[in-house]
């Protein structure tokens, strides 16, 4: 029970005065997805068969692993833009809400983290 | 977490049934949901077969026959009978829209008639509103500018007028607002579909000269950006406007003035 008017309520805090980053960054990293997916696919499905030393002499190069690079920050970064939103939308429990988006947006900064390391072992090792 | 069990008053039971009169040759059963707070009871559903020869085309005929020959405490909301109100807008047949303008013949088997989806309701089909026109109040839908008001009208490019179409229609009837999910699951903070073209309507005025401070309002994550353009708006919309589309403006004028 409140006696807080209607439009006080609405009006609330405020409006944040932020989101089109937010907004725009997903659009972005969605565009940039594309091409990087597609090489990625392609040069993938050109190495069926290959071993493991044939896939290390691939991203040896320091083109292929910065296009490898560039497609582990878009996708772990888009991601992190969607499992956001995602969250916000759908948990009204407030710590419960802080606490998974630590927790989620922690680990794909940690697996996106590890991805690059794998990428630069293989160039440094190539 | 998000709610999956149904909160109180949510379970709706059978309810009365009104057979029509006898040697009624062209029958139609209306479902109705009814809630009547003061009663303490669960929600129920009546059953109304109405003849359909002794009946106007619309939906709303069809209620307001019921309301005066069958069963007067059915409460809902109309007024001008003719869609430019925003009144009667309720769930027909699983769809927003309004009573007035929906044909009866355009629904296969029973008329099922709910109240608008996931507002509170103070009795049978009337949502209470109150939080939404407050909303609408937030957008401050007014002409706003700091240039001297000049001695006639304030002049306008056919071209410039051009821009307010499809969006000077809307009724505000809440058919988008009450069909959109994130409405559904954000309601108190994001503004919904309706609101969100109400306050575009007003950014697209070549007139208005407070277009900064209207996009300053909206820039939020919860006000504007819960839009994920699902588009249900666009598709209830009784008078056929996109209120997605002008949602999309205002983001794109977000990005622009960046």
């Amino acid at each position: 029970m409140s006696l807080k008017s209607p439009l006080g309520t609405v009006r609330g805090l405020g409006s944040a005065k932020e989101g089109v980053q937010h907004w725009w960054a997903q659009r972005v990293t969605a565009i940039a997805l594309i091409p990087l997916g597609l090489w990625f696919v392609i040069s993938v499905i050109a190495m069926a068969g290959a071993g493991h030393d044939d896939m290390a002499a691939w991203l040896s190069s320091p083109f292929s692993a910065g296009l490898a690079v560039l497609l582990i920050v878009a996708t772990f970064w888009h991601a992190m833009l969607g499992v956001q939103v995602a969250i916000e939308d759908y948990v009204h429990n407030e710590a419960m809400k802080i606490g998974l988006l630590l927790a989620i947006k922690g680990l794909l900064v940690l697996l996106g983290t590890a991805c690059v390391l794998s990428v630069i072992v293989l160039l440094l090792q190539g | 977490m998000a709610e999956f069990s149904l909160p109180a008053n949510s379970r709706i039971v059978g309810g009365n049934s009104y057979k029509a009169p006898a040697g009624a040759k062209n029958v139609k059963t209306f479902k109705i949901y009814r809630f009547d707070p003061d009663s303490g009871r669960t929600p129920r559903i009546d059953n109304f077969e109405i003849d359909l020869d002794d009946c106007g085309p619309m939906v709303l005929d069809a209620l307001i026959k019921i309301k005066n020959e069958v069963d007067a405490t059915l409460t809902f909301r109309r007024s001008c009978r003719e869609g430019v109100c925003g009144s009667c807008a309720f769930n027909i047949d699983g769809t927003n829209t309004l009573a007035c303008t929906k044909y009866i013949a355009e629904v296969k088997g029973d008329v099922k008639i709910y109240p608008l989806p996931h507002m509170p309701v103070v009795k049978d089909l009337v949502p209470d509103l109150t939080h939404a026109y407050a909303q609408h109040a937030s957008i401050e839908p007014w002409l706003k500018s700091a240039t001297p008001a000049p001695g006639r009208e304030r002049l306008q490019t056919p071209e410039d007028r051009a821009k307010l179409d499809g969006l000077w229609e809307c009724i505000l009837c809440f058919c988008c607002a009450t069909s959109c999910p994130s409405y559904w699951w954000n309601g108190e903070r994001y503004l919904g579909p309706a609101i969100l073209l109400q306050a575009y309507r007003w950014i697209a005025d070549t007139r208005d000269e407070a277009t900064g401070e209207r996009l300053d309002n909206l820039e939020d994550p919860f006000r504007l950006y819960r839009c994920h353009t699902i588009m249900n708006c666009t598709k209830t919309c009784p008078k056929h406007l996109n209120p997605a589309k002008a949602i999309a403006e205002i983001k794109k004028l977000m990005v622009a003035r960046r």
